[in-house]
């Protein structure tokens, strides 16, 4: 199944009702606090708290969807329901994020 | 529509969340605080008045759910508009919103034509709410008033036993026909804020407010501890009022106001009668009619407070209490024993 990054038009819209100015500054906060997101995904699979596990993907998820990351937003959606903890779903969905960083980076560029 | 501004607090453990939301709602013309979790929105809520909660519900510490709880049983922010904005999955997740007393929900990523409605809509409703409550308490204790928020202004009655008072200026006619109407409303109002202040601050209500007179109700809603006694001090305070501001009219060369009070107890129908547009806390029974009468009786006797035998035989307090000729109550097939103070 292929499917697209980035809905441009989310972030298109997310430029034009809060100001582009603010848009970039809520996607730097996203892509630095993503760092502690995942730390905090690897400590819940760790600890095997299954709620913390859910709640960082569920966090994750969120912030994907308000940018319009939409492969990121599915794929921790994936995490957040699949009820069980699974350490290997950790590493793909970090690749993804880095794989969508890097095209976000790419709409304010444009 | 005026758009109405909010101090509104906003709930959300994810910083990119947070930062949306204050910025969407400044942008609508509100005022925004943040909260990292539910414990520290509680916290807030108990220290400063929100207009509204913009609510995320996986949080750490404390969810939107366990916040939604603790919310619906603090009789202190029960009424606070509580807007549930959050990615969660699964409809029975919000319907447990809604079940549990939120306002309303929107999904994120939230949509801001969708906000602004919504936050208007709350902050009417509070706006509303408050003023309801205002107005609630001029005219009724806070214990009527809570009872009318609890119970959604519900329609019916039932038997209650009560002392009713009922007051009414003597000759008022008379002496209005020379004053100017700002004087006779002014006097009116002075009149019905120095009785309402006896009622009230004896423990009853009034429901009645006609023309140069009114009927209170001691005992229900809410059961006191003795109404007979209540409703009697509450006749003595307000003719010891009355009588200062009497000397204060004499200085002024205007008449002096002269006051009849008739109270009876027993058996009445309470409840709150009208339409739901408008409805009034009131009693109906054969007490009420016999305070009724028993004040109009006062026009023929020299007593200002009269009452019938079940009042009396009920008075903690007895001093001045004495009975004088029975009386045959108009509509009263026998006639009855009547007490006087003073």
């Amino acid at each position: 199944m292929t499917q697209d990054l980035i809905d441009p038009t989310i972030f298109e819209e997310l430029q034009e009702a809060m100001g582009p100015e603010f848009a970039t500054e809520l996607l730097d906060t996203f892509l630095n606090d993503a760092a502690n997101m995942f730390a905090s995904l690897e400590q819940a699979a760790l600890a095997q708290d299954a709620d913390g596990y859910r709640r960082a993907a569920h966090s994750i998820k969120s912030n994907a969807q308000t940018f319009g990351a939409t492969a990121l937003a599915d794929q921790a959606r994936t995490i957040e329901l699949a009820g069980t903890i699974n350490t290997a779903a950790i590493e793909p969905l970090r690749a993804m994020f880095e794989e969508t960083a890097t095209a976000l980076k790419g709409l304010i560029d444009e | 529509m005026n758009d109405i501004q909010g101090n509104l607090l906003i709930a959300d453990d994810n910083k990119v969340n947070r930062l949306l939301m204050s910025r969407s709602v400044e942008l609508l013309g509100h005022k925004a605080s943040v909260a990292e979790n539910g414990k520290i929105a509680l916290e807030m809520l108990a220290q400063e008045p929100f207009d509204a909660l913009l609510l995320d519900i996986e949080m750490p510490e404390m969810d939107g759910f366990q916040v939604l709880e603790a919310i619906k049983t603090d009789p202190a922010l029960r009424d606070l508009p509580v807007i549930v904005t959050s990615s969660v999955e699964g409809l029975d997740n919000i319907v447990r919103c809604i079940e549990l007393g939120a306002e309303d929900y929107i999904p994120k990523p939230v949509n801001k034509v969708l906000l602004k409605a919504r936050l208007n809509s709350s902050l009417e409703k509070k706006r509303l709410h408050d003023e309801q409550k205002r107005l609630l308490n001029r005219f009724a204790t806070e214990e009527v008033a809570d009872d009318l928020q609890k119970s959604g202004f519900a329609i019916g009655g039932r038997r209650v036993h009560a002392t009713i008072l009922f007051c009414d200026i003597r000759d008022f006619t008379a002496l209005s026909e020379n004053m100017a109407p700002e004087a006779i409303i002014e006097l009116l109002n002075t009149f019905y804020t120095l009785m309402f202040e006896a009622v009230s601050s004896h423990g009853g209500i009034v429901s009645l407010m006609v023309g140069d007179g009114l009927m209170a109700i001691f005992g229900a809603p809410q059961p006191i501890k003795s109404p007979e006694q209540s409703a009697v001090e509450a006749a003595k305070e307000m003719l010891e009022m009355v009588a200062v501001l009497n000397e204060e009219r004499a200085a002024e060369g205007e008449p002096k106001l002269r006051l009849g009070f008739g109270i009876a107890t027993g058996e009445v129908v309470a409840g709150y009668a009208g339409t739901d547009a408008r409805a009034t806390y009131t009693c109906i029974g054969k007490t009420v009619n016999r305070a009724a009468r028993l004040e109009a009786h006062t026009k023929t006797s020299d007593c200002r407070i009269l009452f019938d035998t079940e009042t009396h035989d009920e008075l903690i307090e007895r001093d001045g209490v004495h009975r004088i000729a029975d009386a045959q109550l108009k509509g009263f097939s026998n006639s009855i024993s009547v007490f006087a103070i003073k």
